[in-house]
């Protein structure tokens, strides 16, 4: 039941995660930062089984940082996203796989792109200009499909996502009060409030 | 071709028609609701899982009340697990000059229950009821004045609604660009818009879109659209911007 969205504008990703920690039927927690930095420039929001995805984001959190120090140069977003698929794929074929479903958002410093990559817990890795995951992806995929253009402007995806996150407020049976919003651009990643 | 008809015509009210010329009228017998003979066992339910029928299930269909009446769009898809079975099917039964009810679920639940009925959606909901747990399959709006009923014999009253599988996605264009004061050239479009983009993503939805608007004079068709020209159509258009952060929704059921 949880939300975790990514939208590619002109030259950042913008991405958003509901901060609800559900075990259960009982919510333990509503400030949960659903995302860990990989790099710089490159940030994973994940949701999934409680325990596993944790475990998972900072398994690859810290493969990725060691990639960076051991051979001074950092990985892209795409060799990111083809490691995390990977290491899912494998996962799921072992005896215990993670059951954890990820967004990779990242600027390509190099080439001076944005990029978002959908992964599921099957090893499923897409590139897209916007995803999401959960239910609230029902809601939010065809009115992205409505208004999301190549040369979005930073004021206008925070609109969009803000109309995303009220919709899936307004449908969805479960309650997601809190949101944590993050953009990821040439500067790094940082915090957004809207 | 009437003997061909009748063959086949040995029917729930056969009976009725015949004693309506011998004998003298009988209006408990004349204007009684129709009866659904159900299988011989039982338990239906059961029954219909044990072998194995597939219903056909997939559809977007939609009815929102703004200022100017009630706009009401469906899709036209049939599918039957992963087959589609025709691009043809008429989602929305013309009740009468003023009545309109929709279909989603299974097609001839739908379609044996809205025929039969040139009454309102209460009459329905008393109707499903009574089949509660026998597994029927339908979800219904009736407009004239929006209610939607749905098989579990449940009826809501409300400004705004869509059924099927696709209504999620439908759902989130139509909250968005909702507003109950719009044009009526506005409300057709969103409810254009709406279904097309439902039918893009849902693969159980699709076909030629159907589009109506009833209004107190009674309902019009405006049009049939096939999807694939929508699509180019839209394809062609400039993304509608966003540049308001205030938005007119959420405020459905008011």
């Amino acid at each position: 039941m949880e939300f975790l969205i990514g939208i590619i504008g002109k030259d950042f990703v913008l991405v958003a995660a509901d901060t609800t920690a559900v075990i259960s039927i009982n919510i333990f927690k509503v400030d949960e930062d659903k995302s860990r930095d990989l790099n710089k420039h490159i940030i994973m929001l994940y949701s999934g089984e409680p325990g596993d995805a944790v475990n998972f984001a900072e398994y690859i959190q810290r493969n990725v940082r060691f990639y960076g120090i051991k051979n001074g140069i950092e990985l892209n977003p795409k060799a990111a996203a083809t490691f995390t698929r990977r290491e899912l794929a494998q996962s799921l074929r072992s005896r215990k796989p993670y059951s954890v479903n990820v967004l990779i958002a990242g600027y390509d410093i190099t080439k001076t792109t944005p990029h978002l990559y959908w992964i599921d817990y099957l090893g499923t890795s897409v590139e897209a200009p916007y995803v999401a995951h959960g239910y609230g992806a029902y809601y939010t995929t065809s009115f992205l499909d409505k208004h999301h253009h190549p040369d979005l402007t930073f004021e206008e995806a925070k609109i969009l996502i803000k109309k995303c996150i009220d919709e899936i407020k307004h449908r969805l049976i479960l309650n997601l009060p809190e949101f944590k919003i993050k953009v990821v651009d040439k500067d790094g990643i940082r915090e957004v409030v809207i | 071709m009437d003997l061909f008809v009748n063959q086949f015509k040995d029917s729930y009210y056969a009976d009725d028609v015949e004693n309506l010329f011998n004998d003298e009228f009988d209006a408990s017998k004349e204007f009684s609701l129709p009866i659904l003979e159900l299988p011989a066992c039982e338990n239906p339910v059961e029954f219909m899982k044990a072998h194995d029928f597939k219903f056909d299930h997939g559809t977007t269909t939609l009815a929102f009340k703004f200022h100017g009446g009630v706009v009401v769009c469906v899709d036209s898809r049939a599918s039957s697990g992963s087959y589609i079975a025709t691009h043809s099917v008429k989602k929305v039964i013309e009740i009468n000059p003023y009545l309109l009810g929709t279909m989603a679920g299974g097609a001839a639940d739908c379609m044996f229950w809205e025929r039969e009925l040139a009454a309102a959606s209460k009459l329905l909901a008393n109707i499903v009821y009574r089949y509660k747990g026998y597994g029927l399959s339908m979800g219904t709006m009736v407009t004239g004045w929006d209610k939607t009923v749905n098989s579990d014999g449940s009826r809501l009253k409300g400004d705004l609604f869509s059924v099927g599988s696709g209504s999620l996605f439908a759902y989130g264009v139509l909250d968005n660009g909702f507003d109950y004061d719009m044009s009526v050239q506005d409300a057709l479009e969103l409810g254009r818009r709406s279904v097309y983009h439902a039918a893009h993503r849902d693969s159980a939805s699709g076909g030629t879109l159907n589009l109506y608007h009833v209004k107190e004079s009674g309902w019009d068709f405006i049009g049939g659209y096939d999807f694939d020209d929508l699509h180019w159509e839209y394809q062609d258009q400039p993304k509608p911007r966003i540049t308001e952060n205030v938005q007119p929704m959420l405020n459905i059921q008011a």
